[in-house]
């Protein structure tokens, strides 16, 4: 069973057709990369994975998304325990006004955790596993804005790892910051992969090359290429691919 | 060199239009606050000489030519204390449930619609249609309970848009942060959106309750008496109000003369009235502010 699988999906901002027929399979603990120009719609079938676009008024979807083979869109789902498995990190990092701790304390305690020792063990596990411990442990009541952007960044991360989620959505993580924090993001992502199924959207071709199993390619809303990364870098099956990656167009 | 120079006298003239709108948008400012201070020193001046600890704490004597407004002074804060029980909750949630919720279709545009509209009746409207729905249909009376929900409705528009405003300044960004994380709407609401809303939501708050308490024409027809010795015992009671005592006083006194150091003081106690809830307001606002800074 794939964790995440798409059965002809076609997505629509009301008459605009944004995703066409889009069929992709997303193996446990690997890392995903979504390339593309913008608009090619990568971010838009990210954000179907954790139906975050149900906030979008007149979308609609046809075809299937199962995650760990259950249909998401089914009427059945809960959509708040479904963000609960599949997590989330945006391209601006998006930290709560309240403390470093409370942020990374924010969805046990909406989950309903009291337990304070069991609270304060998963802040600290979540900080470690995003690599932000040693940097903020003496400073956990400070606010989370007080942090640089990159930092805020681990923090968004540690946030999306405290719920102990299997997927780890990423959309553009590194775009907004500079590149010590972009290569301390990359070096988490390689790490947290034992862990986690990693989707990434990027748009450095790069980074797509370092840290990921796989990448797909995306132009005008199609699938154009999915496979190893390996492949896709040095010989890929569509002229388009070869002239995105080597940066003809895009 | 000809171009030059005459590019220079263009940018010395510019120069000099900047500083001339400048000097303007300057004076006009400034003219505001002379105005509000020339008024407080002209009802301080005269009022100030009739405030006193018995001014404060005694009824009216002798036909409103003595005594003091502590009747009126009561049934100012009653009423204006029953509008917001009345406003706050109600507004708010509306608000909460326009922004929020409510997907942007026609009953929302109707209902937005509907809400400036409401927010343009005069306020001697909103008096007679409380006389008729809660004096005399749902048979308050002249009541307390009557004229806080007129003042309450009259007040509701602001609120709601007030509400409404605060939550759009708020960055989708922490709704998806909260949502993301297997929060439902309502605690991102409840835990995110209106701790960062909240202190433009109190600001609205404010104005609405500096509008409240001055208000004559809608507790006219539904709350006030032009006389009461005794203080209200019940919200069914009728009361003095400061606005109304005021225009009392300056205009069907028994001697109007006689009562003229009194209707400034009168004017002096209902501002200063506004002035502290302004200020515990702006106390609560500014805790709410340092605590989304922390």
């Amino acid at each position: 069973m794939y964790t995440i699988e798409a059965k002809n999906v076609n997505f629509f901002y009301g008459e605009f057709q944004a995703l066409k027929n889009i069929n992709l399979q997303v193996e446990k603990n690997n890392v995903v990369a979504f390339i593309g120009p913008s608009g090619c719609g990568k971010s838009t079938f990210l954000r179907l994975l954790n139906r975050m676009n149900d906030l979008i008024d007149g979308v609609r979807l046809e075809g299937e998304i199962l995650f760990e083979g259950k249909d998401i869109y089914r009427k059945d789902v809960k959509v708040d325990e479904l963000r609960k498995k599949v997590g989330m990190v945006f391209q601006k990092p998006n930290p709560f006004p309240k403390s470093i701790f409370e942020n990374v304390a924010y969805g046990l305690r909406v989950n309903g955790i009291k337990d304070k020792t069991y609270i304060e063990n998963r802040v600290e596990q979540s900080l470690r596993g995003a690599a932000l411990w040693d940097e903020v442990k003496d400073k956990l009541k400070k606010s989370a804005f007080a942090l640089s952007g990159g930092q805020q960044q681990r923090l968004c991360i540690a946030r999306a790892m405290a719920m102990a989620p299997s997927v780890l959505l990423m959309d553009e993580p590194a775009s907004a910051l500079d590149p010590i924090s972009t290569a301390k993001i990359e070096e988490l992502i390689h790490e947290l992969k034992e862990q986690y199924t990693i989707i990434i959207v990027t748009h450095n071709m790069q980074q797509a090359s370092r840290i990921s199993d796989k990448t797909a390619y995306f132009y005008l809303g199609k699938l154009i290429e999915f496979g190893d990364t390996r492949k896709i870098f040095t010989h890929p099956d569509h002229q388009s691919t070869q002239n995105y990656i080597t940066g003809r167009f895009g | 060199m000809a171009p030059q120079l005459m590019q220079e006298s263009v940018g010395s003239r510019k120069r000099l239009t900047q500083k001339i709108a400048f000097i303007l948008f300057r004076f006009f400012s400034l003219s505001i606050v002379a105005i509000l201070f020339a008024i407080l020193f002209f009802i301080i001046k005269n009022g100030i000489g009739v405030i006193n600890w018995d001014f404060l704490s005694k009824a009216p004597q002798e036909g409103m030519t003595s005594g003091g407004i502590f009747p009126a002074i009561v049934g100012t804060l009653c009423l204006v204390i029953g509008s917001c029980l009345f406003s706050f909750p109600i507004g708010i949630m509306s608000g909460i449930y326009m922004n929020e919720y409510a997907k942007n279709g026609k009953l929302i545009s109707f209902i937005r619609i509907m809400t400036n509209n409401l927010s343009g009746v005069p306020s001697v409207v909103f008096g007679l249609f409380g006389m008729s729905l809660f004096v005399n249909f749902l048979g308050f009376g002249d009541s307390i309970i009557a004229g806080s929900l007129t003042l309450g409705l009259m007040s509701l528009p602001l609120v709601i848009r007030t509400t409404e405003e605060a939550l759009k300044s708020i960055d989708n960004s922490f709704r998806e942060g909260s949502l993301a994380l297997g929060a439902t709407q309502l605690e991102t609401i409840r835990k995110v959106i209106l701790p960062m809303a909240l202190p433009n939501i109190i600001t609205g708050l404010i104005l609405s309750i500096g509008r409240v308490s001055g208000e004559t024409a809608p507790i006219l027809f539904t709350a006030v008496a032009y006389f009461l010795p005794q203080l209200p015992t019940s919200i069914f009671d009728q009361v003095m109000a400061l606005p109304y005592h005021l225009y009392v006083i300056s205009t069907s006194g028994t001697d109007i003369e006689a009562s003229r150091g009194m209707a400034y003081g009168t004017a002096l106690v209902l501002i200063f009235i506004v002035l502290i809830l302004n200020l515990i307001a702006n106390m609560i606002r500014k805790h709410f502010t340092d605590k989304n800074k922390i």
